[in-house]
């Protein structure tokens, strides 16, 4: 497939691969922020072609990762309602609450079904006028555009049957937590391509300035990857600290215009808690005043819902980029992919799931 | 989550209200039906990016050949430093 077959080309990864070598003199910590990244990382071994002065580690853009276990568990009470139909993407499905996740909730007869699209939600109400369909907001700034059209569309129609459980977070909040946190290692990030394809760049540069840290918009194939690492070494060993664009076949500075104006008009900035991280301000969306006739939370409102999580999960030292995930002691022994103690176990995107699919042989588990 | 992949725009069918403009795009043979509300610009023939469902960039075929001009430059360069 064009504009990914060849940001895989081995040849293009190997030369990308010296040019760091050479340029490296000291060690250096980067982190990259999407899951996405993670786990291309992993997959392709980019950390077996680095210069052992190259650590990578792993940050918070999980967005099923991050989702507090208070609202799985109020998604699993919402999809019980008999009336309900829950929607959902696929990677929630799977990750653990309380006492159940969501597909726990669907083999007990809860009508949960994952659609492709928030739009196939709206469309669910539509077709279904006497049943409620709620949809699982999830995500990032990449997703926000596509939930806040679905709101806005159902408006515009008048649903009365359709309402979103929102869980939307902010990227910018949780790198300015991480950088602020005493035990901070991060002396470089790779920002991730497509929330920045939404947003754009501008947010990062006071950010870059203010920490005295290089920032690099970086894309998802093995070839973004090494380029955007290869630019942040660059700067970190001239001692600059910018914001550069690596993705710029998709990324622009103002990012995309319609899609921010669209989140603007549906979604304002809230404080929003973190699995594993706690609450950060400002880091979350909220649906604004003429829409929260649309907020699931509160049409579906509940009293004495009770949240605890696995006490032998440290998801939050890994979310922070302070642990690795086989440092975990759970890790491929009480907690696998078939029996989950956290999310960053389950999700698609989460470090723990990447470091057991591809990485539990690697040079780079074990000298990490 | 975040996941977004190239795909290329087959057919766009037009509609009055921008918002509603939607377009057949193409991955490596399964086609879908894609929004382009926030992609106005988007015509048959390019390349987007596309995000559940819809499409959230028009990828620029310039800025993508940069890299591999750039790695050529490099390669030149280190040639002439022995
Ligand atoms: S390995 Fe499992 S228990 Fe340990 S941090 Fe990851 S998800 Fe949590």
């Amino acid at each position: 497939m064009k504009f990914l077959d060849e940001y895989r080309d081995p040849e293009a990864v190997a030369r990308l691969a010296s040019a760091i070598r050479k340029r490296v003199t000291r060690p250096w910590t980067l982190m990259e922020i999407c899951g996405g990244q993670t786990h291309t990382i992993l997959k392709s071994g980019l950390p077996d072609l680095l210069p052992p002065e190259i650590s990578l580690l792993h940050g918070p853009g999980c967005p099923v990762c991050v989702t507090p276990v208070e609202l799985i568990d109020r998604a699993v009470a919402i999809a019980a309602r008999p009336e309900v139909i829950f929607t959902s993407f696929g990677d929630m499905l799977r990750v653990p609450g309380s006492s159940r996740s969501l597909f726990n909730a669907k083999a007990g007869g809860a009508d949960v079904r994952i659609v492709y699209s928030p739009l196939d939600a709206v469309k669910l109400a539509r077709a279904n006028p006497s049943r409620e369909v709620v949809f699982f907001a999830v995500g990032f700034e990449t997703t926000a555009p596509a939930n806040a059209m679905a709101v806005w569309q159902a408006a515009r129609e008048g649903l009365r049957n359709f309402s979103v459980l929102v869980a939307h977070v902010l990227v910018p909040p949780a790198m300015e937590a991480i950088l602020s946190a005493p035990d901070c290692r991060v002396n470089a990030f790779l920002a991730a391509g497509h929330v920045c394809t939404v947003m754009g760049y501008q947010e990062y540069e006071p950010i870059a300035a203010r920490y005295r840290v290089p920032i690099v918009v970086t894309g998802f194939e093995p070839v973004d990857l090494l380029e955007g690492i290869h630019m942040a070494v660059q700067q970190l060993e001239s001692g600059r600290a910018e914001v550069e664009n690596q993705y710029s076949r998709s990324v622009r500075r103002d990012g995309n215009l319609p899609a921010r104006q669209r989140i603007a008009e549906v979604f304002e900035i809230s404080p929003r808690c973190w699995r594993g991280i706690g609450e950060i301000p400002a880091s979350g969306l909220r649906l604004r005043e003429p829409y929260r006739a649309f907020d699931a939370e509160s049409r579906f409102a509940m009293e004495g819902l009770r949240s605890f999580e696995s006490p032998e999960c440290i998801a939050g030292l890994v979310l922070r980029g302070v642990k690795k995930p086989h440092e975990c002691p759970a890790f491929g022994t009480l907690c696998t992919p078939e029996s989950p103690l956290g999310a960053p176990m389950v999700s698609s995107e989460g470090a723990c799931a990447a470091y057991h699919q591809y990485a539990r042989h690697a040079r780079s588990l074990r000298s990490a | 989550m975040c996941l977004a992949i190239p795909g290329k725009v087959v057919s766009v069918e037009e509609a009055e209200d921008l918002t509603l403009r939607r377009a057949k795009v193409d991955f490596s043979g399964v086609q879908k039906d894609i929004c382009l509300a926030f992609t106005p610009e988007a015509k048959p023939g390019d390349y987007v990016l596309v995000h559940v469902g819809f499409a959230l960039s028009v990828i620029d075929e310039d800025e993508a050949q940069q890299i591999f001009r750039d790695l050529e430059r490099m390669e030149e360069l280190a040639d002439e430093v022995p």
